[in-house]
């Protein structure tokens, strides 16, 4: 068995021995039923699709999936164990990876538990099956994203709760940059191209054209492309912070 | 013999802060290395980079031969190392910590099992095997740390404060322990307990101020006090006085030291110029003045006193050279 695989069995398990894991789900499916059926009135829309059901996943992502990264690092180095899973052999690149895909299980299980709306969708109308499963994997992508940025804030601090705050803000940034909100503090005096930029960042425009089935690969390249780069800030992150 | 560690100008600085000074070191197979020092002595900043934690600022750090910097998979494949409190994931069990530990290792099937058992035998953790580790006690906690650093048998291996928080018994455990696994390892221990260096060590190394102040046996350590071959001994106190004059009137005697203990009787303490021996001279007052003697003995040295004078005068020479 690879290292990293060692490292994901380890922190996956360690979800799971504390409550953390049930609370997590259970928050994350009863938030996901009140807005999709009430807020995104997926019944009163009346067309077989779930687009309501994956449309507030960038919000709810914003806000939870903080929690499940924020201990990551934090712990690890509040704990001390840092400084023994850094002794072993292993490389931190492995333990960096691992432990993002161990989040990133975690989110694939909790996301794959919301199955009933798919099969409500299916036993009420006939939606095109494929743009659903391209909402699941868009939600995957964004949910990698997110976990990514919040493994590097974890990262650098020993405090958990200040990594979930930042992390939720850094999110939330994420999904607003195609949004006046941000875009109008940089248009005011930054050049057009660097606007532009910034709103090519945004979450939502990516996740969008995923949901309506166009499974673009720059889009897929723009979500590979954030994780790889906050990862390896992680790493940088880590080695920067190891000594204190 | 084989040199299992050698660390070669070794410095490291947190910005401002000089924690490790320039430290040359190397511990043969069948060496246990005691690393004395005061609290922010740079002990455990030096285990850190040894066992491949942390980077040096400069100096080079080889263990099994391996280099630290270039090749730290292959170093730390060869050593088990224990930090400083002992830290381990407090959801895990012992049984799944180390389990998992051993997965890292590499060790797989049969071997992996024996290795378990081996060290949860040695260590004697069988009854906590199943309880979470945050809820065992402090010296099982640290017992859990042993266990995970000499899994997989190291070459090398490195404690930091290996019997802190643990009870009489159980750091007599440890000590056995150390010195049963000695002879085919290079053990590298940290500890403030002075008598530790005496049980368990083959060398002490005294460091104050990120620098390495004293290097050799337990034995060479003791001989650097001034109460090394000092005689003491014990008389009724209406002689005490008279008992005392007459010590210091020897020529090798320097200095003499009295106490008085319950029930009239005086202790009182010759100490030799030079640490050169003076019972005999003392055996011949006590002959001739027909004094009689409750107790008399040589003391090899009090490590206390040489680990003060050791390190405190480090730090005065430090203060100086700031202002």
């Amino acid at each position: 068995m690879s290292r990293t695989l060692i490292i994901l069995k380890r922190e996956l398990n360690a979800y799971f021995a504390t409550p953390v894991a049930y609370v997590f789900i259970v928050i994350f499916l009863l938030l996901t039923g009140v807005f999709t059926f009430h807020i995104g009135e997926l019944y009163e829309r009346n067309q077989a699709d779930l687009e309501p059901f994956f449309r507030f996943h960038p919000w709810l992502y914003m806000l939870l999936i903080p929690a499940i990264s924020m201990r990551l690092w934090s712990e690890e180095r509040k704990a001390g164990t840092l400084e023994l899973l850094m002794t072993l052999p292993i490389s931190l690149v492995e333990a960096v990876i691992g432990k993002f895909l161990a989040a990133w299980c975690f989110t694939a299980i909790a996301l794959a538990l919301t199955f009933p709306v798919w099969i409500t969708i299916n036993y009420l109308g006939d939606p095109d099956n494929t743009i659903i499963i391209a909402g699941y994997l868009g939600s995957l992508l964004l949910a990698g994203g997110c976990l990514a940025i919040g493994s590097f804030i974890s990262a650098l601090t020993k405090n958990q709760v200040i990594a979930f705050v930042i992390s939720f803000v850094i999110c939330f940034a994420f999904n607003l940059s195609g949004f006046p909100l941000v875009l109008d503090m940089f248009s005011s005096w930054a050049p057009q191209a660097i606007v532009d930029v910034i709103s090519s960042f945004s979450f939502l425009t990516h996740f969008d054209s995923i949901l309506k089935g166009v499974v673009d690969i720059r889009d897929i390249i723009f979500f590979g492309s954030l994780i790889a780069f906050f990862l390896y800030a992680n790493v940088l992150a880590i080695e920067a912070k190891k000594g204190s | 013999m084989e040199n299992l560690i050698s660390v070669k100008g070794l410095h490291k600085h947190f910005g401002s802060l000089v924690a490790v000074d320039g430290i040359d070191l190397e511990v043969l197979r069948g060496e246990v290395l005691g690393f004395l020092g005061p609290n922010g002595a740079g002990k455990s900043t030096t285990m850190k980079m040894i066992t491949g934690y942390l980077a040096p600022t400069s100096g080079s750090i080889s263990v099994c031969g391996h280099d630290v910097a270039s090749h730290p998979i292959a170093a730390k494949t060869c050593l088990g190392y224990l930090p400083e409190g002992a830290p381990a994931y407090g959801e895990m069990t012992p049984a799944s910590f180390l389990n998992f530990v051993a997965d890292i290792r590499g060790l797989t099937g049969r071997t992996k099992t024996d290795a378990i058992g081996k060290a949860v035998e040695q260590i004697n953790l069988e009854g906590v095997m199943r309880q979470p580790i945050e809820t065992l006690s402090k010296g099982f906690k640290r017992r859990v740390g042993l266990a995970q650093a000499i899994l997989h048998d190291p070459e090398v291996l490195i404690l930091d404060e290996p019997t802190d928080g643990l009870d009489p018994n159980q750091k007599h455990e440890v000590r056995s322990l150390i010195t049963e696994m000695a002879a085919q390892k290079a053990i590298v221990i940290s500890t403030h307990i002075l008598e530790e260096v005496d049980a368990v060590c083959s060398r002490a190394v005294v460091i104050a101020k990120g620098r390495l102040l004293f290097s050799g046996t337990p034995g060479e350590f003791a001989g650097h006090s001034r109460y090394h071959n000092a005689v003491t001994l014990s008389v009724a106190s209406d002689i005490g006085a008279s008992v005392e004059r007459t010590l210091d009137a020897l020529s090798d005697v320097s200095s003499i030291e009295s106490a008085a203990l319950d029930g009239d009787v005086t202790r009182v303490t010759a100490i030799p110029k030079d640490n050169q021996s003076i019972v005999g001279a003392i055996h011949n007052c006590i002959r001739q003045h027909e004094w009689k003697v409750d107790e008399l003995f040589v003391e090899p040295g009090r490590l206390d006193e040489v680990f003060r004078t050791l390190t405190t005068t480090a730090e005065n020479t430090g203060e100086e050279t700031r202002s």
